[in-house]
């Protein structure tokens, strides 16, 4: 995903001399062929997170759509405000960019499990939550981004992720992406890098039936669309490599409590807080929390 | 040099007029960091900024951002008395539904970004001023904090890089009125010794009266000192200023005027030379 971000982006930058790329003195070994070919539009912050995020808005609000990166935690809750503040408040074009999504960085610790940042942009109004499945739903994403400017968080996992689609699929808010065909009307739902997941979930017998879906494109607005697609299923598993409380199951339930003659159950995967705290490759630290077969 | 050829001291005069009513009315807090700035806010609103009521977001304008949001109605009486938007909309401060909220908000015509929680101005200014210079636009980037404000880690971390990007169409005017939410600076979390540490930072550094208007202007508009550099203005003020019972107190930081406080408060300012 890292990899797809950074030629996408540099992809982009070609045709929109408006974007431009700061850092917090991270992504060695990914973000060199931006940095080279737009020298002017490259900034390496520092490690200055607040800075970073202030100063984005700043070149926002003058007409760039900036990108912030830096791993898990460190672009999104070290400057929750200002992403809140200068950010969101102000519908500014930044879109706030982690890599190392979920327990990627699992054996780095606690300070790099990123499992509680979709809590913090869900509660955002105007912030739109890109999480894709794999490198063609990253490319979508963005493209999707540039095209819609406005506060925006792009949730990467690390690299080498399998891809699950031939091209980018068409994406949208909300809108649920089909990535395997099932056999009945129960289906599994994941965001971001979780779809690797789902797929090796229904390739278990007990969930072959199942439909697997990715979304990787929600935000707060984008609850009251899912009534219709709820209505089409009768069982629907999230899954999401993030914990339960404030995330993206939780998110469907909300949405599901709109309505009071809806049938579908919704049963929301998501990790255990026992993860929290404790060290381990992330296949280790996702079956650990409850994520694995 | 701006073209609004207005009399500044006048100006700074009716803005503490216009800000004692509406703080009064609104029952708000927060006027003597309003008093302790007029002086600086109107020589910028008369004499430096490059503006033009009629377009408030011209592309070359020069961008004027007050990072301690809580002294917003010095800035909205300066915007309507310069013309932004008209006078009576200040009956509107504070009120349900108001635009004109108790810590500056960007939905007024003229303002440029809302503050409220400290440390935020001075970040979102460098970006600003980083974009004039990648655009190659001459417009400046000016930023009022306060002093208790250099408090917030923020703040240290644009000053790095605004001096590491050699920004110099970037100005920070500290209004250091020496008093913050609960007691003095000094005792507070010192900030001193700030024009060496600002120097240290990599930044051009002036101290002025930041009540005389002569002086404001000339350092403003000399502004940059250095080539290369940002600008770093310590403008010793004094909160309250202008309102004898108010002057550096803490409780103004809070209080309300009431009717008769009120009336006594604008006999001084009207009256003040």
């Amino acid at each position: 995903m890292r990899n797809a971000f950074i030629q996408e982006l540099v992809s982009l930058a070609r045709q929109h001399p408006h974007i431009a790329l700061i850092v917090g003195d991270l992504g060695y070994s990914v973000i060199e062929p931006f940095a080279e070919e737009f020298p002017d539009r490259f900034i390496n912050a520092g490690v200055a997170e607040q800075n970073m995020t202030g100063l984005a808005a700043g070149m926002a609000s003058e007409g760039y759509h900036v990108f912030t990166y830096s791993i898990a935690n460190f672009p999104t809750f070290r400057c929750a405000e200002q992403i809140r503040n200068d950010v969101a408040y102000h519908k500014l074009p930044v879109t706030v960019v982690a890599v190392g999504g979920g327990l990627a960085y699992g054996a780095l610790g606690y300070s790099h499990h990123a499992v509680q940042d979709y809590a913090l942009m869900r509660t955002l109004p105007n912030m739109m939550i890109a999480a894709p499945g794999d490198p063609m739903e990253t490319r979508a994403c963005m493209r999707y981004l540039v095209d819609n400017p406005g506060p925006s968080y792009l949730r990467l996992g690390k690299a080498g992720e399998p891809n699950f689609h031939a091209v980018p699929p068409k994406v949208a808010p909300g809108r649920w992406l089909k990535v395997r065909e099932g056999c009945g009307k129960r289906a599994m739902l994941s965001t971001g890098a979780s779809l690797q997941i789902a797929m090796d979930w229904v390739s278990q017998d007990e969930y072959a039936d199942r439909t697997v879906y990715s979304m990787p494109l929600w935000s707060m607005a984008d609850k009251a669309a899912q009534i219709e697609a709820l209505r089409q299923h009768e069982e629907v598993l999230t899954l999401e490599d993030h914990l339960q409380d404030g995330g993206f199951g939780s998110w469907l339930l909300e949405a599901r409590a709109l309505v009071n003659d809806l049938h579908c159950l919704i049963r929301p995967i998501a990790l255990s807080p026992k993860v929290c705290g404790t060290v381990g490759s992330q296949v280790t630290l996702n079956r650990l929390g409850g994520l694995l077969l | 040099m701006n073209s609004l050829h207005i009399d500044s001291c006048n100006l700074g005069r009716r803005m503490r007029v216009q800000a004692l009513q509406m703080v009064h009315r609104a029952k708000a807090s927060h006027i003597g960091s309003a008093l302790s700035i007029c002086d600086i806010v109107a020589v910028l609103y008369a004499a430096v900024l490059r503006i033009d009521p009629n377009q408030p977001t011209a592309i070359k304008r020069d961008r004027f951002i007050l990072s301690k949001g809580h002294a917003c109605v010095a800035i909205y009486a300066a915007l309507a008395e310069t013309g932004f938007f008209p006078i009576e909309d200040l009956l509107k401060y504070g009120q349900d539904h108001s635009v004109l909220m108790n810590h500056i908000s960007h939905r007024v015509a003229g303002v440029e970004f809302s503050t409220g929680s400290l440390g935020h101005g001075l970040p979102f200014g460098t970006g600003k001023a980083l974009a004039a210079k990648r655009s190659n636009q001459d417009w400046r980037t000016y930023v009022l904090l306060s002093d208790g404000e250099m408090g917030e880690g923020s703040n240290w971390e644009a000053m790095m890089f605004a001096a590491h990007h050699q920004l110099d169409n970037l100005v920070a005017i500290i209004d250091y009125n020496k008093l913050q939410s609960l007691t003095t600076v000094d005792k507070t979390l010192r900030v001193e010794p700030l024009a060496d540490k600002a120097r240290a930072f990599g930044w051009a550094v002036q101290e002025v009266d930041g009540h005389d208007h002569k002086a404001l202007t000339e350092m403003l508009c000399a502004a940059a000192w250095e080539p290369g550099k940002p600008s770093f203005l310590i403008a010793h003020t004094t909160k309250g200023k202008g309102v004898s019972f108010m002057e550096n107190s803490v409780e103004w930081h809070y209080k309300t005027p009431s009717a008769d406080q009120l009336a006594k408060a604008l006999e001084e300012v009207k009256n003040h030379a």
